[in-house]
């Protein structure tokens, strides 16, 4: 059963039709459809292949939050052998909304990192909806460190909405562990890879995503702040995250040509939910291609890198 | 709650907008109501003298009593380009930034100034809530850099007075990177040696305190200051629950461990004196009786002997 977005509506007409007649001819053999049905399903493609290579920042906000996207468990499963988890941040609890251990990535040892928002009510729960608190951050800084003294590189994966608003979380220090988890990114000596799956959320984002190369998700985002709460800010009205999403220049392609986003990674027609093995094998190609670039660099080159990166972000606007 | 005093609280708007030099020569006390002295209160700098209520105080204000006989030179500050993103909300970003120049008269919302603290040159920069909520921008992100790297140069510490709501949404992504950038600041500060000394005013939230703010080897906050990562009435929408009384205020953050000290504005200075000092591994202070300010040119050479490696 597809989950249709609000702009799919009447490709979920098209598709639906499509499938009724098909469930009927299983039915009544003998009854020639396969015209119509084949015509239809050409009609749903072209118009799949229209909506989605032109989507609005707004309609990839959608996409970048699709229930059904793959979300960080996948990508992990699919692509990385011998993954052993590795939990808690030695000081108050193991935050599920965190995936993180030492892992193989084609061979070679890595420590990987990322936000898991959970598939069904029962891990979105648990997951805490991909919304980390400070034992999340503190637990990646605790990886991050362990890659850091025995040289192996790190892979993140982001998919936060952000870091989670709760009266513990800020008791314990969210903005703290952010900031420290910052700044573990910006110092460890190996080289730091991340990939934006879905939604890049602020702060909660940055905090893993401080990276060496940044790679996005064709139709992921990457925003200082939800369109949601953009509008409800400066509009005054949340009802205009239409208007936010388009203002905030949050797509994948403006962060490219803004110089923050190294490289995109092309999804399958329609968005990676529709195609996961080969969205999350496109991803495997990226990371391997990005690690590549560090093969022959000293821990200081990577880390110096890494501050270039970052100190020469703002040089460039977006074109008029 | 009546209609009395729904009229009387005052609108966000203008806690934004008030300037140092009131019209009228009375300003009247958001926590108490208590109508105070224009010249009575910046004596007193900006806290009312009946509650103590620590109300807003423009960069230039904190920088006239911090610094040793109010003398202190600006840092310059790289400019960054003007609104990357073309940002056009109901009013237009640029519009916004005129605004803000012209009310506060200053180029955005950070401030960079050195000079000397009972004889201790240091860097020091002040966050200004009245720009645009204080917001980090590109601007304050280089100003954040700009201080540091004269700190180093100088080989002497760095003071930040943080105020802000967060990253500046009109600046998108480049203000959202504003985080590792201002941490690239703090990490040069670390390596050469030097104390980075943050002091969090009210109110400071957001990627501001989840980056450079709560990054400093030794951190201060005012009284009362509201200091947090999500705002109140976000976190009371997702946990559905009343938050304590005092929740993300300074005490609050002390009583968890959060932050190492709260200290009233009027005894900062010697405060900061004294922690610079005994980190620079300096003799103390004797601030009964300082000698006069060294001229505004001498600072750099000031300096000499100051660092330790």
């Amino acid at each position: 059963m597809t989950n249709y977005l609000e702009f799919e509506k009447s490709l979920a007409e098209i598709e639906g039709k499509s499938e009724e007649l098909r469930t009927m001819a299983r039915k009544s053999p003998g009854m020639d459809i396969e015209k119509e049905a084949t015509a239809l399903d050409k009609k749903a493609s072209d118009m799949l292949t229209n909506l989605y290579g032109s989507l609005t920042a707004w309609q990839k906000c959608q996409v970048a939050r699709h229930p059904d996207r793959p979300h960080c468990k996948d990508y992990i499963e699919a692509l990385f052998t011998e993954y052993t988890p590795l939990a808690g941040d030695r000081n108050f609890a193991d935050d599920h909304s965190v995936m993180g251990g030492l892992a193989r990535f084609n061979g070679r040892p890595v420590v990987v990192i990322g936000h898991e928002k959970g598939n069904d009510t029962k891990s979105r729960i648990e997951r805490n909806f991909g919304m980390a608190r400070p034992e999340g951050y503190r637990k990646a800084i605790r990886l991050m460190d362990l890659a850091d003294r025995f040289g192996l590189p790190v892979i993140t994966l982001v998919d936060t909405p952000g870091a989670y608003p709760g009266k513990g979380a800020e008791e314990r220090g969210q903005s703290e562990a952010i900031a420290r988890s910052t700044e573990k990114c910006l110092s460890i000596k190996v080289p730091l890879i991340s990939v934006v799956i879905g939604e890049g959320g602020s702060g909660g984002a940055v905090a893993f995503a401080t990276a060496n190369r940044v790679a996005m998700l064709e139709h992921s985002i990457y925003s200082v702040i939800s369109p949601e709460g953009c509008a409800s800010i400066l509009w005054k009205d949340a009802e205009k995250m239409r208007e936010a999403a388009e203002a905030l220049r949050l797509t994948a392609q403006n962060l490219k040509e803004l110089g923050v986003c190294d490289m995109i990674i092309k999804e399958p027609v329609g968005g990676a939910h529709r195609d996961p093995a080969t969205a999350i094998a496109n991803v495997g190609k990226a990371i391997e291609a990005m690690l590549g670039q560090f093969t022959s660099k000293s821990a200081k080159d990577v880390r110096a890198d890494r501050r270039k990166k970052y100190l020469g972000l703002g040089s460039k606007g977006l074109a008029a | 709650m009546n209609w009395i005093t729904n009229y009387v609280r005052p609108t966000i708007n203008s806690l934004f907008s008030r300037r140092e030099v009131p019209e009228n020569l009375w300003t009247k006390c958001d926590e108490c109501g208590t109508m105070l002295f224009h010249r009575e209160l910046s004596d007193n700098l900006n806290v009312c003298t009946n509650c103590n209520h620590h109300m807003q105080i423009s960069p230039r204000a904190r920088f006239a009593a911090l610094f040793d006989g109010g003398i202190f030179t600006e840092v310059k500050v790289p400019e960054p380009i003007v609104d990357p993103l073309q940002f056009r909300d109901q009013k237009k970003y640029t519009d916004r930034l005129k605004a803000s120049q012209k009310a506060t008269g200053e180029k955005d919302a950070m401030l960079v100034a050195r000079g000397e603290i009972g004889r201790t040159p240091i860097v020091a920069c002040a966050q200004d809530f009245s720009f645009m909520g204080g917001s980090m921008s590109m601007y304050v992100g280089n100003a954040i850099i700009a201080a540091a790297e004269a700190a180093i140069a100088a080989k002497c510490p760095m003071i930040l007075f943080s105020a802000a709501g967060g990253a500046r949404m009109q600046e998108g992504i480049l203000g959202l990177m504003q985080m590792p950038r201002s941490t690239i600041a703090v990490q040069m500060l670390r390596e050469a040696g030097l104390p980075y000394i943050v002091v969090l005013t009210h109110p400071t939230t957001g990627g501001v305190t989840a980056s450079y703010a709560m990054l400093g080897d030794v951190q201060i906050a005012e009284p009362n200051a509201l200091i947090g990562f999500a705002g109140a009435r976000v976190i009371e929408q997702t946990i559905r629950e009343k938050l304590p009384e005092g929740f993300q205020r300074a005490e609050y953050l002390l009583d968890h461990g959060m932050i190492d000290r709260v200290t009233p504005r009027g005894k900062l200075r010697d405060e900061l004196i004294s922690v610079v000092r005994m980190l620079m591994g300096l003799d103390m202070a004797v601030l009964a009786d300082l000698p006069a300010p060294t001229p505004v040119t001498a600072t750099d050479s000031a300096a000499k002997g100051a660092a330790k490696p």
